[in-house]
């Protein structure tokens, strides 16, 4: 009986951290839905918490399809295919090449492997501020300053550290007696790869592509400074929405507009974030 | 130990993993310590609006030092990073502790907690600066609520901006730990907690002596993450506070972006940028060593 | 029949490709509101000229990133076409070279005549045209609610010490005396109006402009600070991070009495359907009505080793000092045209004050440059300057201690 009790005191005690927790988490996202959804007046007179009392979809509308980004006025529409256009190869590139250095790091280590893995990760560290300008410089030496092949280039570079961590932290738990015997058995560098690490790999790769579409997607710093005009990528169309400089602010654009660009890596994490968590338990976080 | 260790004849598929690694290898060393070592070279001379090449020693080393607004935004690294890593290490793990006891609605919960990570500070910095500000946001409302006396107006005191950041900071992270030490927790067997509680230890004592132990290359992990997000820390402080009041809440990263590209003094930025990475030289390397290392031996 | 109308076809399109042989891609930073209808007219303009446009916009922090990305491309090689540069900047990028004379077209439509000696100078370099001034701001206004200053019993102020006292009396009424935004630009832009008003424009112009050492070391240098601290006691405690047309908005609902701010606030009146003289009052800064800090912005034109791109770029320059679009554009924006001579019916009476200033003050050497606005003094020097002021404004410090401060910050940043 007593027992009970404090098993139910416990429980509820669980239950509302939780849901605490979970307000906190929820507040700003909150806080952006139902103002995208007011008008400018509900929201100059109203409360900042309050449900939209007359929802309209004129922001969103607005912030899609005609607000201004420059001497455009087409919403963000136009620039979301350019942010596809290089998230989706930057991706795949970083994440294959990322596998590779992976396998190798944790398989087929050989003298100085375990200091380039180090070198790596220290070079993570970087400020990317520091690189712009000898990367622009570098880029316009190959021929592709201020082009999509360029921007996926850097974000490649910059990606492969991370996603060389994951795969190699995953690698390391696969048996090693497993390549062992493989090899004995005549198997090649890659048929081992091919044979026994990609059947295994579909937690991290999930997780490693999830973390580089976010990293990618969300990146603002690299895709105004080694763009060209027309190729913008969406943060830089909602950057240049939100910050109006003169002139009637309408937050409920600006809100819209923000949600809009963040929507793919949201549903990205509400249907894929489950496998995010699953693909870390199957050992992206054995150091 | 490593395969390729085997004795065998050098053959084009002995030396496949090098050639694998060699084309990262080559980019790391120029696009990561090549520029590096540019940066180093530029903060000893007297570049101003583009990079020169007049040597000037370390003037700009000297400038930087005297300059009352770097003091504060070393401080302010200081502070927010030992707050944010500490705090998002805590939250994660408790969070993640609550999560593994058989919760009702754990996919909704989790969700809820891990999607700050997929939104970039852009998108949301504009509704934290509304919800700490005192006039709009969470002050007002409470008083609104009836408690005229409440007070939180971190957000426009000098003092107290940082941990403005930090909050932000930590709402942005600590969902992505927690679904780290999560992870970590479901790797753990669970025949373990039963056999401590069978020895008479309560769940905590379990959790603390049996749990967190195994849990120790999560928090490496964790750690290396979020030290990494706290050097770069940049968006939050110019969606959140723009450096201010005054510049009280301003961290490197934003000076060194501010002095080398707004100010015309890239000199003085570079130098900021290469004390920065010294300092990250001096806290992560002796720990990526050692818990590499030690991660080897037990392996 | 057909053949004919293909082959009129063909020549149209060879015809209208030859005229669009190039393009102008320009980087700039307006993205919003009036300031982007601007920008398109512009590029409608040269677009009927028969030379496209290729929009890079920047947005955020006054430039902040635009400048960002302008110098990855000179560094890179590959800098755009045009970009919204300004003030002493132009000089600093036409030292290092990257900048294109566009002295020829300033030549064939008289730039000389057609453009005040103080903004000619600002868009050449050694003694050439490589920027084109696209408008004149006055930044040293204050506007005012009428409303309020009638119910507090105050009269609105003329000096800095009538400021403080008539300031005093709204907030006894209930008020907030002065709306302000405490971001650093904001708190430079009231820096430089105590500066202009306390010293006067000679002081303005030695110590904020030329930067002597013993202007900037006398005691009026001091006063300034004294007159910047009592400001503190004056905005309320919400005001850091708080952006201008906020604080605009402000003195438009009654909630605040005044705000000091450049002539682009007028464009927030117009929105909330205020009138000039009526709903607000526009009068100089207190102590400044004599003087005019200037802000023009301009683009200056960057190298091209192409010929046909070099002609698509001296069509925008040509343009950009056109009656049409420098009315369309100053008319959006509330500033006043760049070039002289323009007709002035259509601007208001805020304008027309402020197309009078420039003028007078031009003749008394009350017409200064803004260095809240990065018109007078390199940038770094202004970055010294906006954190003293930002720093000072925003803590407790002495009058004293803000002129130390000022004075070790600028030598430093030299």
């Amino acid at each position: 009986m007593v027992a009970n009790r404090s098993f139910n005191l416990g429980r509820l005690f669980i239950y509302g951290c939780l849901f605490a927790f979970a307000l906190f988490y929820l507040a700003p996202l909150y806080v952006m839905l139902t103002t995208s959804f007011k008008d400018i007046e509900e929201i100059r007179s109203g409360n900042l918490l309050a449900l939209p009392q007359d929802p309209t979809l004129y922001a969103w509308i607005k912030a899609w399809s005609s607000a201004c980004t420059g001497s455009e006025c087409q919403g963000l529409a136009p620039f979301f295919m350019n942010s596809v256009k290089v998230v989706v190869p930057a991706v795949i590139l970083s994440t294959v090449i990322g596998a590779l250095n992976g396998y190798v790091l944790s398989k087929w280590r050989f003298r100085g492997s375990d200091l380039m893995f180090g070198m790596l990760l220290f070079g993570c560290f970087i400020p990317f501020q520091v690189i712009l300008l000898p990367m622009a410089r570098l880029l316009a030496e190959l021929g592709l300053a201020n082009t999509v092949t360029g921007l996926v280039l850097v974000h490649v570079i910059y990606g492969v550290a991370f996603t060389t961590l994951f795969f190699r932290n995953f690698y390391v738990s696969v048996p090693t007696e497993l390549v062992k015997a493989a090899q004995l058995d005549g198997a090649s560098f890659f048929q081992i790869f091919r044979h026994i690490f990609l059947p295994v790999s579909l937690p991290i790769f999930t997780v490693t592509i999830i973390w580089q579409f976010t990293q990618i997607w969300n990146d603002f710093l690299f895709g105004v400074v080694y763009s060209g005009p027309g190729t913008q990528p969406i943060t830089v169309a909602l950057n240049n929405l939100v910050n109006t400089s003169m002139g009637g602010k309408e937050y409920n654009v600006d809100m819209a507009a923000a949600v809009i660009a963040a929507l793919p890596t949201l549903l990205v994490y509400i249907f894929a974030g489950k496998y995010f968590v699953r693909g870390l338990t199957a050992g992206a976080v054995k150091g | 130990m490593s395969v390729s260790k085997a004795k065998k004849p050098m053959t084009l598929e002995s030396l496949l993993p090098k050639i694998v690694l060699a084309p990262t290898t080559a980019v790391m060393l120029v696009c990561m310590y090549g520029f590096m070592i540019w940066t180093g070279a530029l903060s000893f001379t007297k570049s101003r609006m583009l990079p020169q090449w007049d040597f000037v020693g370390f003037d700009q080393y000297a400038k930087l030092f005297a300059n009352p607004r770097w003091d504060v935004a070393l401080n302010n690294l200081v502070v927010f990073g030992v707050l944010f890593i500490a705090v998002s290490l805590l939250l994660g793990l408790f969070l993640a502790i609550l999560l593994d006891q058989k919760i009702r609605l754990e996919g909704t919960l989790r969700t809820i907690y891990l999607y700050p990570m997929a939104v970039s500070f852009v998108v949301t910095g504009t509704a934290w600066k509304w919800i700490l500000n005192p006039g709009l946001g969470l002050e007002k409302l409470v008083r609104d609520l009836g408690f005229e006396n409440f007070e939180f107006r971190w957000l426009v005191e000098q003092d107290m901006a940082i941990y403005t950041i930090v909050i932000a900071a930590v709402w942005q992270s600590s969902g992505f730990v927690m679904a780290m030490f999560l992870a970590g927790l479901r790797g753990v067997d669970d025949s373990l907690i039963k056999a401590a509680e069978i020895d008479g230890a309560s769940k905590m004592k379990a959790y603390w002596y049996v749990i967190l132990p195994i849990l120790r290359p999560v928090f490496f992990s964790a750690i290396v993450i979020l030290s990494h997000i706290a050097i770069k820390s940049f968006d939050l402080v110019q969606a959140l506070t723009g450096g201010g009041p005054g510049y009280a809440s301003d961290l490197p990263a934003n000076f060194m972006y501010t002095y080398a590209f707004n100010r015309a003094q890239m000199g003085v930025g570079a130098s900021s940028a290469m004390i920065m990475l010294m300092g990250v030289l001096a806290i992560i390397v002796p720990y990526l060593y050692s818990e590499l290392r030690g991660g080897k031996n037990g392996r | 029949m057909i053949k004919r109308t293909l082959a009129a076809c063909v020549a149209a399109a060879t015809l209208s490709t030859a005229a669009q042989a190039a393009d102008v891609e320009v980087l700039h930073y307006w993205t919003s509101g009036g300031e982007a209808k601007s920008v398109a007219y512009l590029k409608e303009k040269l677009t009927e000229a028969g030379v496209g446009w290729k929009d890079f916009a920047v947005a955020g922090g006054g430039g902040e990133n635009a400048m960002t990305v302008l110098k990855s491309r000179a560094v890179s090689g590959n800098p755009p076409t045009a970009a919204q540069i300004k003030g002493p900047s132009i000089q600093e990028w036409g030292e290092l070279g990257f900048l294109s004379d566009i002295d020829s077209v300033a030549k064939a439509n008289n730039w000389d005549a057609l453009l005040p000696g103080v903004v000619s100078d600002v868009m050449k370099h050694d003694g050439k045209y490589v920027a084109a001034p696209v408008n004149v701001h006055r930044v040293n206004w204050l506007w005012a609610n009428p409303e309020l200053f009638q119910k507090a019993g105050a009269t609105i102020p003329t000096t800095w010490d009538d400021f403080l006292v008539q300031a005093k009396k709204i907030q006894d009424a209930g008020y907030i005396a002065l709306a302000h935004g405490g971001q650093a630009w904001q708190d430079a832009t009231v820096f430089e109006a105590v500066v202009l008003g306390v010293g006067g424009p000679e002081y303005y112009q030695k110590a904020f402009v030329e930067l002597d050492s013993d202007a900037l070391n006398s005691a009026t240098t001091e006063e300034v600070f004294r007159v910047f601290g009592e400001i503190r006691g004056l905005v309320d405690e919400n005001s850091p991070g708080r952006d201008w047309n906020v604080a605009t908005s402000m003195v438009i609902n009654g909630e605040a009495a005044m705000q000091i701010m450049g002539d682009w606030a007028k464009g927030e009146f117009t929105v909330a359907g205020k009138t000039p003289g009526v709903d607000y009052a526009c009068v100089a800064a207190p102590g400044t009505s004599g003087s005019f800090t200037f802000n023009v912005d301009s683009f200056a034109f960057f190298a091209q080793s192409d010929a046909d791109a070099q002609k698509a770029q001296q069509e925008m320059a040509k343009q950009i000092l056109g009656q049409d679009f420098q009315k369309v554009f100053n008319l959006n924006k509330g500033s006043i045209p760049a070039r002289l001579g323009m007709a002035r019916d259509e601007f208001d009476s805020c304008a027309h004050a402020s197309m009078d200033a420039f003028v007078s003050s031009s003749q008394t050497g009350g017409l200064v440059p803004s260095f809240a606005h990065g018109m007078a003094v390199p940038e770094a020097v202004s970055g010294a300057i906006y954190d003293t002021a930002t720093n000072f404004f925003n803590s407790d410090q002495s009058a004293a201690d803000g002129k130390a401060q000022l004075i070790a910050s600028i030598q430093a940043a030299m």
